[in-house]
């Protein structure tokens, strides 16, 4: 007996939703939950003062403001060096057996366990190059792992531009240097830029990358400089759930809470800009 | 047409062009292009026009590892050597494709891009250019109120000419044209193939028609590609309506192609 198209097709349709909606149900879920606990615990002494008395009480300050200062020092590494690399492989590179390679090699990265990463930062950068514990080698490290997510996203988006324009430009009298300025680049900004803020996201979620290199268990005061250690919201909240005995929940639940917020804000920034640029596309 | 073969805007002798992947498609070209009026270069698919065409401009070599071998003068300065500003040769020749490519941007940046590349600034001058390519593109009276929009938002037709306006905007001696009209209605065709003609006394132009009646219509020369070879040239009314050769005659007759 043949089972009629329209049929399977209802079957599959109907499958395809009831999986799609799991899967939103149980974010939802998640999020709620830590909505629904960690809210009565922020306030503005929460955001902004220091912990107190062994962390059970005062705010997360200085966890947010490391958070802040690994992110940011993260960008400043890894978003320059991942632009030009991915320029230069779907602008300049030949296809050749070389470049396919390092593609592919790029590809595999962005998949390796962060925790590797984190041990990879102790051994060369802390360790070999005596940077110690420190914001500066785990900016370092998170840049490491960040890379391979910044060059592949920035490396499709501007392939994506289409090449007639760089021919047009080309025989315009435009340098190659020129066309990518002055076209690709600003063509493919929106997708490089919802990369770069994807491999952030990640940057500033992570606790492993940190958690050899320079995050700290507790500090009486902020940083004062790169070579200093720093607080770090994953570190913080893996440290008052796992390490500290008599720890109210209310506090935990606040800490993920702020993660979380810190993560979906970034997270939704990188979709409207997204959406935004691709009803601007003039192509 | 009198002094076409004693000074020619293109020499070209002996030219072969291989692809990288083998591919000869040009085989031992010998013409001239004279200045200051249109040559037609025309025949079926594969024959090696685009090809001849984006040797005026070095355009090949985006297709790492083309080469050429042979001669092209362009007033009778060899532009194969390796040693050729390419920036400088692709502002003297200019050229428009088959589709209209209108740089994703206004219409007024896509007609000063050629001239800012070139580290033109002045206000005065850019305004001047603009104004310039689109009188002679037969475009200004449609788009001066435009100047901002962005270009993509034009018509196939209206795009196709700013195209060609903004070649002029740059002042080129030659413009090359791969079947500009390919893509267009017959009244965009026709103002095209209009502006052609009021601009072919200050200009060399190179087009490759997209049909055998186009080709005679704009053709004071033409010439007859057939797989890579140049089976036949001449001024163009004789070559349609007297060509010398068998396979021409079966083409522009449409008995072949
Ligand atoms: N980038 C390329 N690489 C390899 N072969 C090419 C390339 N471009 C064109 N060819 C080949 O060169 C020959 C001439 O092509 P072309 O100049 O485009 O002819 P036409 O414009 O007359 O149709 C064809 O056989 C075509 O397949
Ligand atoms: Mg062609």
């Amino acid at each position: 007996m043949r089972i009629p198209r329209s049929v399977v097709q209802k079957i599959a349709f109907s499958a395809l939703t009831a999986i799609m909606a799991v899967t939103i149900l149980t974010i939802l879920t998640i999020i709620t939950f830590i909505f629904w606990n960690g809210l009565p615990a922020v306030s503005s002494e929460f955001l902004f003062s220091m912990p107190r008395e062994g962390m059970t009480a005062g705010g997360i300050w200085p966890a947010i403001v490391g958070t802040l200062y690994l992110t940011l020092g993260t960008a400043v590494i890894a978003v320059p060096i991942g632009l030009l690399a991915a320029i230069y492989l779907s602008e300049y590179a030949p296809d050749s057996t070389f470049t396919r390679t390092i593609r592919i090699a790029i590809i595999n990265l962005a998949g390796i366990p962060s925790v590797v990463y984190g041990l990879f930062g102790l051994a060369l950068f802390v360790l070999f190059l005596q940077l110690g514990s420190s914001i500066l080698a785990s900016c370092l490290t998170l840049a490491i792992m960040t890379l391979p997510v910044i060059i592949s996203t920035a490396e499709e988006a501007l392939r994506a531009v289409p090449q007639s324009f760089r021919v047009v430009s080309i025989s315009m009298g435009g340098t190659r240097w020129q066309t990518i300025q002055r076209i690709v680049l600003p063509q493919a900004l929106p997708g490089i830029l919802t990369g770069v803020i994807l491999g952030l996201e990640r940057a500033a979620g992570e606790t492993a990358p940190i958690l050899f290199t320079g995050a700290s268990f507790f500090l009486p005061q902020l940083p004062q400089s790169i070579f200093d250690e720093t607080m770090a919201l994953p570190y913080h909240l893996f440290v008052i759930s796992t390490q500290v005995p008599g720890m109210p929940v209310r506090i935990q639940y606040g800490t993920a809470l702020v993660l979380l917020v810190f993560v979906l804000v970034m997270n939704l920034s990188a979709t409207l800009i997204r959406s935004y640029f691709r009803r601007k596309r003039q192509w | 047409m009198v002094d076409a073969a004693t000074n020619p805007k293109f020499l070209v002798e002996s030219l072969s062009v291989h692809y990288p992947d083998g591919t000869e498609s040009l085989h031992n070209i010998s013409l001239q292009i004279p200045r200051n009026a249109i040559t037609v270069l025309f025949g079926p698919a594969g024959g090696g026009k685009s090809t001849l065409l984006r040797t005026f401009n070095r355009l090949n070599d985006m297709v790492e590892g083309t080469r050429y071998s042979g001669k092209v003068l362009l007033d009778g300065e060899d532009i194969l050597t390796p040693s050729l500003d390419l920036v400088a040769l692709r502002r003297r020749v200019g050229m428009v494709f088959a589709q209209p490519v209108p740089l994703p941007m206004s219409v007024r940046e896509n007609m000063t891009y050629g001239l800012e590349l070139a580290g033109e600034r002045r206000r005065r001058n850019l305004d001047r250019a603009i104004e310039e390519g689109l009188q002679a593109a037969a475009l200004w009276d449609e788009m001066k109120d435009r100047l901002n929009e962005p270009a993509h938002a034009m018509s196939g037709g209206q795009q196709q000419r700013l195209c060609l306006a903004r070649v002029l905007a740059q002042q080129p001696e030659v413009i090359l044209m791969d079947e500009p009209t390919s893509g267009l209605d017959p009244i965009s065709t026709a103002k095209v193939e209009d502006s052609l003609q009021s601009i072919k006394k200050k200009y060399t132009i190179i087009i490759v028609p997209h049909s055998v009646q186009q080709a005679a219509r704009l053709a004071d020369w033409a010439g007859f590609l057939y797989q890579g070879d140049l089976i036949e040239w001449g001024e163009g009314k004789n070559l349609f309506i007297a060509p010398k050769v068998k396979r021409t005659e079966d083409y522009v007759t449409g008995r072949f192609g």
